[in-house]
């Protein structure tokens, strides 16, 4: 269980990260962003950097919050990220540029979502997806 | 200068997904595929005619002749026992018998007035406060069942819904004939009560009678 704010504040972080990396077009800044997401995807939102950074500078100045969220939905997000960065990083530093660009700027526009609407693209996702890969029947 | 270019472009695209999905998301829709209150009111006749409730009669005949319904028992029509292997098209959203069959498989009978049938996955973080608002409003509105289906485990039937997203809420009629769909995010509590007087309003009137019903959909979610 998870404080909700604690993703869309990592949300809000991630988004003016991205943005300064599609602005400068600069790959180390992307790869940085890239291995928070790893980490949050495989070490929890919480113990990831923005995560930590919520708990112990944000948090604190807020009330307690209204209602816990899963954690599950915001890692699975923060995995989907990693797959977008992973490819932005490559087409940035190795090209095509395009790919690069059109990766960054689709994590950009999830995290922007995420952060200003609370609509969780990645968790979105999920359901197309298992449902376009899963081929069994099982009712 | 490309980054900036690209930037605004993702900026607007976000925008207006962002937009579009907060004024349409969670809001309940009237079930387009033969969904609709006349074509439920009609199937009704259509599947139960001649059967034990045909006594009710007070949904009309006209209702039931009115589309050419065959108003004798057709044992043929619906087979409960292979919920699964409903041909594509027939069961679904609209076909004969709703989705009893469905709902008998996950354990679930149809509720007196209506089923609140809640589709969720693991990653979804509004599936929650969907989870409790319809288990309260089943808990205060008699009749009203709520059944929850993890979509990842029953994709076949999620295929075959048509549903993308979760959450994604159907609401059912009496007789387990989709009626109404919200999708994306949670409805709140009176956009759910509200659907639901929408829907009883619309049916003829017919599960109105027999209080020994009502006590029935108090047990909820088993």
């Amino acid at each position: 269980m998870v404080d909700p704010r604690g993703p869309r504040f990592a949300a809000a972080v991630t988004t003016v990260v991205l943005a300064v990396t599609i602005i400068t077009g600069n790959p180390w800044l992307l790869l940085g962003q890239t291995v928070v997401f790893l980490v949050g995807a495989v070490a929890g939102i919480r113990n990831a950097p923005y995560g930590l950074v919520f708990r112990y500078l944000v948090r604190p100045r807020l009330g307690p919050p209204a209602d816990l969220e899963d954690e599950a939905p915001p890692r699975f997000a923060q995995a989907v990220g990693a797959v977008f960065g992973v490819l932005g990083t490559v087409g940035l530093l190795a090209g095509p540029a395009a790919l690069g660009y059109s990766a960054a700027a689709l994590a950009f526009a999830a995290a922007f979502l995420n952060a200003a609407f609370g609509f969780c693209l990645g968790c979105q996702i999920y359901l197309v997806l298992r449902s376009a890969t899963v081929k069994g029947a099982r009712t | 200068m490309t980054g900036v270019w690209v930037l605004l472009a993702a900026l607007v695209a976000a925008t207006g997904v962002g937009l579009l999905a907060r004024a349409r998301d969670g809001r309940f829709r009237v079930s387009r595929v033969r969904g609709g209150p006349r074509g439920a009111a009609a199937r009704r006749g259509d599947q139960h005619g001649g059967g034990e409730r045909e006594g009710r009669g007070d949904a009309g005949p006209a209702a039931v002749t009115g589309v050419g319904a065959v108003p004798g028992p057709d044992p043929g029509d619906h087979r409960p026992e292979a919920p699964g292997e409903t041909a594509p098209g027939e069961t679904a959203r609209g076909g004969r018998g709703g989705l009893t069959a469905e709902l008998a498989a996950l354990g679930h009978v149809p509720g007196e007035v209506a089923t609140l049938l809640q589709f969720s996955t693991a990653f979804c973080a509004p599936c929650r406060v969907v989870r409790r608002v319809l288990a309260d409003v089943a808990a205060i509105v008699p009749g009203v069942r709520h059944v929850e289906v993890d979509a990842e485990s029953h994709l076949e039937l999620v295929r075959r819904l048509g549903v993308r997203r979760t959450p994604t809420v159907l609401v059912l009629d009496a007789e387990g004939v989709e009626a109404r769909r919200a999708s994306g995010a949670p409805p709140t509590r009176d956009a759910v009560l509200a659907t639901l007087a929408s829907l009883v309003e619309s049916a003829p009137g017919d599960h109105r009678k027999g209080t020994d019903g009502d006590s029935v959909g108090l047990s909820g979610n088993a």
